[in-house]
């Protein structure tokens, strides 16, 4: 079996039990084919950066699994015929990510901070000239 | 003695090399940004100092962020 992080995007007027039951429901389809379903993570409603079937906003979901290629067609398919989900991506992973990925770590770290902005760039340029002296793409030329 | 040229080069590093260097992930659109221009196009590396495979990568990662909506494909 191969590692793969699912993450699909629901339309943004069902309601966050609502998207818990979707993730619900194919998380069974994938165990019915074989797979395991590690876990999963609720992003949240993020707004969409261009708008997919005239919606601006949607309910992000990543669900990491240990499956075959059967179980992630099967799951593939349902998303594709359930008319709340707008889109979806299945990505093949060496290995899972450990923990909560980058971006629950980045709301959360955003949280923290008191939800000054929606964009906390200056605050994680920062952080990463301590990592290394490169310029970052703007300052060249 | 052309100890001053006029278009003097620093030395570069790719910044997805080293001990803590950022992982390139879709997910991380933070990262990503840094690497589009103002309009949303990928910028070159060439100007970015990223490496041939890491370009790659990050080439990857940014179009499967705008098949996700996390990331716009134009901006005007």
């Amino acid at each position: 079996m191969a590692y793969y992080e699912s993450v699909f995007i629901a339309r943004p007027d069902i309601t966050p039990v609502q998207v818990e039951g979707l993730s619900e429901s194919f998380k069974t389809i994938v165990s019915e084919n074989g797979g395991k379903a590690i876990n999963d993570e609720y992003w949240g409603l993020r707004s969409l950066a261009y708008r997919i079937k005239k919606n601006r906003k949607g309910h992000f979901v990543l669900i990491n699994l240990d499956a075959p290629a059967a179980a992630v067609r099967e799951l593939e398919r349902n998303m594709r015929i359930n008319e709340d989900i707008l889109r979806f991506i299945t990505i093949k992973v060496d290995a899972l990510e450990e923990g909560p990925s980058i971006m629950l770590k980045n709301k959360t770290a955003r949280e923290e901070r008191g939800l000054r902005d929606g964009y906390g760039r200056d605050n994680y340029d920062s952080e990463i000239q301590q990592n290394k002296s490169a310029s970052a793409p703007g300052d060249v030329e | 003695m052309k100890s001053r040229r006029p278009f003097f080069r620093r030395q570069k590093s790719c910044p997805f090399s080293g001990a803590d260097a950022p992982k390139i992930d879709y997910k991380d659109v933070k990262l990503l940004q840094r690497f589009v221009s103002e309009r949303g196009k990928i910028v070159p590396r060439r100007i970015t100092a990223v490496s041939a495979k890491k370009q790659r990568e990050l080439s990857r990662a940014i179009k499967r962020a705008r098949n996700l909506a996390l990331m716009p494909y134009v901006i005007d």
